[in-house]
């Protein structure tokens, strides 16, 4: 069945700030300075200064409390009309992508003409906890109304309570890390360490050819001094990438390592996003519709799902809705968190038990033409700032599918800490 | 931070010592300000002989609400002479009695502006000598004005008289503050000359795009054509984003993140310039680099890179852009200084700049760029001051700030203003000129 809707959600643009790694040229930037900058560099593009826009959705995974209205301030600090409305949406990996198909629904409503899409991470500007002992204790000082009172209370501080964390990529249900997680995954659909290898390899050498060919220029806007993503590397080939040590998993089987896996990054996205009639009146370019978007939740934590494997879930439900295809896109940008992500996820799609036991389809989804998946590079190669990487790749998807044509489709699919996976499917224009 | 010749003399033990030991000491040079007056003070216009063109300022003058002296006083901004009319060198003892006794009283930042007729269409051998010998004595005037003054020769061709109101307007106005000795031709018109609404938006309504234009006198350029009334579309390397969107936001202009050495380059400004602004008026061919080396030392890649961005380049986008340009429109291009004297370790540089020149000069006679009334200009600055210059050695940078009439480094808004003047379509009647903003800079002639 597909839904009729009132009228369609035009993507027109994006830009992103290149990605940094941790504590590389972003170690002392802000959230709220990156998110500034990729927003003013989407302004700039577009000619927006002064423009008021129907609202900027943005956020962050890793987030400092004093930023509780981090989207509005950078806001603010652009030069877009300082009453453009905007708030902050955190659904870990998920949150850019999340965030056009919230922006995308209310302009298909009618609710807003326009809107800017985006998020942001650094996982150098971490935010510092103090032990959850500690906090308890420091609270109840701040409590106290006398000296003294405050004096008694501060000396039921022990030294086992002083220490600091900072927020680590654990689910905390589980206690074990994204990776650990991934690797049980990976060992189940029997992922080889080569094939994970192989599109990390692929992964940069797309990325790098994109480069060169240009494709940036118009997604991308310099920031401190960097104007390449930083963990690119050119020369990246399977022989190099398989002889690091694996870091996730254990033994023997350990396949996962930190070249098929994403490093910790530094960066931001925005998508500029508008109805038909708004990018006219604007003399803005139509480059593809954000057509419909779905998300799933997997039990990883009682079931026996992976972590990371929502993806496959969201999909074929997405794929229905649509009365679609698996093979039926040009392209697809399946987010690279793992290179066994993306793995495990095609594998599954292509599994005749999972297709039908697990999504309860009557035939596996298939297999999908590999020369059309992530052909400008995914976040291996690019990195990956959690919040920022739906940003990235609903911006590239949209100017490859212009270059391709009206009619041209592309399917998006991003999985998420919790068990969560946002997928969607845009069409070129 | 760096030191400064002219801050540290204008002031305290700087300036006793500069004045006991006859330095130079530079004066705070006039700029336009928004709203501000033409010129101020009074203006003495003067002729030899029927001199039609001084009845054409005067009007000027009094449209721009500024009074016509009819003798030297301390009141006295500006001189204009039109000495169209002499016929032998003898007639140059008009300007000796006029401006001479002018320049005992002319105020602080005055203006010179003497007006001729080319030398090349004399009807005989006495008038052409008597008509080149003015740019002799104009240049001469320069060097001997005081306060920041300047002197400009203005060489009007038969029945072009018309035209040449804009040139007069930019010489005495502080849009010219750095340009000194300089000689301008106007001609028949390429189109309609066209007096804006309002004399402080001469640009109103016209798209226009700036190359090289993330900072330095690029940046100054799109500011200042941006103040005039002009929409920009800011054009820099994708290196440079960070800095280009800060300039386009700041101006509600756009961004064109592209290496102007791209094969694409020009198309890609077109599309750009045409989806977003319905076209465009105006083109800056200002992003340039330098890659020093003494000839005997520069490799191919050195000597390729520097001709590639700051000539071939233009030559390659201008075959995209002027088929697509406004009828009207205009294009100015950057030379520099060392286009027309030459610099040690700049053959390279040098090559591009004073190709710059020829193609400015070609361009604008070229049959298709007539036919669109289009004019093309070039600038070539002298030591301004920028980041670029800032990096120079100490006592180099010293010599380049003074070895100038106005013993100052210009700054990058004296490029802009004439590169906007040339922008004007009340100025249809200058093309294929190359005026150089350098405060008569001593090398170059
Ligand atoms: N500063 C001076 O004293 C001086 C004197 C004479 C002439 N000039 C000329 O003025 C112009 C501007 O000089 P500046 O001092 O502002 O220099 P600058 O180096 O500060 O700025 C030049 C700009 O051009 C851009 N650019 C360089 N190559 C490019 C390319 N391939 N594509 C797109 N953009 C490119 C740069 O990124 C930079 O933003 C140049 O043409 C220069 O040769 C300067």
């Amino acid at each position: 069945m597909t839904t009729a809707s009132p009228r369609r959600a035009a993507i027109l643009g994006g830009n992103r700030i290149p990605f940094a790694r941790q504590f590389g040229p972003y170690a002392n930037a802000s959230n709220q300075d990156m998110f500034t900058a990729a927003l003013e560099g989407l302004v700039a593009r577009y000619g927006l200064a002064g423009e008021r826009l129907g609202e900027v959705v943005g956020g962050a995974v890793i987030k400092h409390a004093r930023d509780f209205n981090l989207t509005r301030e950078a806001v603010l600090g652009s030069s877009l009309a300082p009453e453009t409305t905007a708030y902050d949406v955190q659904q870990a990996c998920g949150t850019g992508l999340e965030n056009a198909i919230l922006v995308s629904n209310k302009i298909k409503l009618g609710q807003i003409e326009s809107g800017i899409a985006g998020g942001v991470d650094t996982a150098s500007d971490a935010p510092i906890m103090v032990t959850e002992k500690l906090r308890r204790k420091l609270l109840k000082i701040n409590r106290q109304k006398t000296t003294v009172d405050m004096a008694k209370s501060a000396l039921a501080i022990r030294p086992g309570d002083i220490g600091i964390e900072t927020p680590a990529n654990t689910e905390p249900r589980t206690g074990l890390s994204m990776g650990e997680h991934m690797a049980i995954t990976a060992k189940k659909w029997g992922i080889t360490r080569e094939a994970q290898d192989e599109l990390a390899a692929l992964s940069h050498q797309n990325l790098a050819k994109a480069y060169d060919n240009g494709f940036f220029d118009d997604l991308m806007t310099s920031y401190l001094g960097l104007a390449k993503d930083q963990n690119l590397r050119a020369d990246s080939t399977v022989e190099k990438l398989a002889k690091l040590k694996p870091v996730f998993g254990k033994g023997e089987g350990a396949t996962m390592t930190a070249g098929n896996s994403t490093p910790l990054t530094d960066g931001a996205s925005a998508v500029l996003l508008g109805s038909e009639e708004w990018a006219a009146e604007h003399n803005l370019t139509v480059q593809a519709y954000l057509v419909d978007g779905e998300v799933a939740a997997v039990d990883y934590v009682h079931g026996d799902e992976g972590l990371l494997m929502a993806p496959a879930y969201a999909v074929p439900r997405l794929l229905a809705r649509q009365g679609l295809s698996l093979q039926d896109f040009d392209y697809y940008e399946i987010h690279e968190a793992f290179a066994s992500t993306v793995l495990s996820t095609m594998k599954a799609w292509e599994d005749e038990e999972f297709c039908t036991q697990r999504l309860g389809l009557e035939k596996p989804l298939g297999s999908i033409d590999r020369s059309k998946l992530n052909v400008n590079g995914s976040s291996l190669a690019a990195g990956h700032p959690f919040a920022a990487t739906g940003g990235r790749i609903v911006a590239s998807l949209a100017k490859m599918l212009h270059e391709k044509g009206p009619g041209s489709r592309g399917l998006i699919s991003i999985c998420a800490a919790g068990g969560q996976g946002v997928v969607a499917i845009l069409e070129g224009a | 931070m760096a030191f400064n010749y002219g801050q540290f003399v204008s002031g305290g033990i700087g300036k006793q010592l500069a004045t006991t030991l006859g330095l130079p000491r530079p004066t705070k040079l006039r700029r336009h300000k928004v709203g501000g007056s033409l010129i101020p003070g009074e203006v003495l216009v003067a002729g030899h002989g029927e001199a039609p063109v001084a009845e054409r300022v005067r009007h000027l003058l009094s449209d721009a609400g500024v009074k016509v002296a009819t003798s030297p006083s301390t009141s006295v901004a500006g001189v204009v002479l039109d000495l169209t009319a002499v016929e032998t060198p003898a007639d140059l003892e008009t300007l000796r009695g006029v401006v001479g006794p002018a320049l005992k009283t002319l105020a602080p930042t005055g203006r010179v502006i003497v007006i001729g007729r080319p030398p090349e269409s004399a009807t005989s051998v006495a008038q052409a000598a008597a008509r080149r010998a003015v740019e002799g004595i104009v240049r001469s005037i320069g060097k001997e004005m005081r306060g920041g003054g300047t002197a400009n020769t203005v060489l009007v061709a038969e029945g072009a008289d018309a035209g040449v109101d804009a040139t007069v307007r930019f010489l005495l106005s502080g849009r010219s503050a750095y340009v000194s000795a300089q000689v301008f031709h106007v001609a028949k018109p390429v189109g309609d000359v066209a007096a804006p609404a309002d004399w402080d938006k001469p640009l109103a309504g016209k798209v226009a795009v700036v190359t090289g234009a993330a900072r330095g006198i690029g940046a100054a350029i799109a500011d200042t054509l941006a103040r005039d009334g002009a929409t920009i579309i800011a054009v820099d390397m994708p290196q440079a984003g960070g800095p280009l969107a800060e300039v386009a936001n700041r101006l509600g202009g756009t961004a064109l993140q592209l290496d102007v050495t791209a094969e694409d380059a020009g198309a890609k400004i077109v599309e750009h310039a045409q989806a977003r602004h319905g076209g465009f008026d105006i083109v800056v061919h200002n992003a340039g680099i330098t890659r020093d080396k003494l000839l005997a030392n520069t490799e191919a890649d050195r000597w390729d890179s520097v001709l590639q961005v700051n000539l071939l380049s233009i030559l390659r986008m201008n075959e995209a852009l002027i088929p697509a340009i406004n009828d009207g429109g205009h294009i100015v291009n950057v030379s520099s200084i060392a286009g027309i004297a030459g610099n040690r370790g700049q053959t390279n540089y040098a090559a591009s700049k004073a190709g710059v020149i020829g193609m400015t000069q070609s361009l604008a006679a070229d049959k298709a760029v007539l036919k669109k009334g289009i004019t093309v200009n070039a600038v070539a600055p002298g030591f301004i001051e920028t980041e670029m210059t800032a990096k120079v050695p100490f006592a180099t940078r010293e010599v380049g700030r003074l070895m100038n009439s106005l013993s100052q480094g210009g700054q990058p808004v004296d490029v802009a203003e004439t590169i906007g003047f040339f922008a004007w379509d009340a100025n249809r009647a200058v093309t294929g000129n190359t005026v150089r903003v350098c405060g008569q800079m001593l090398m170059g002639a």
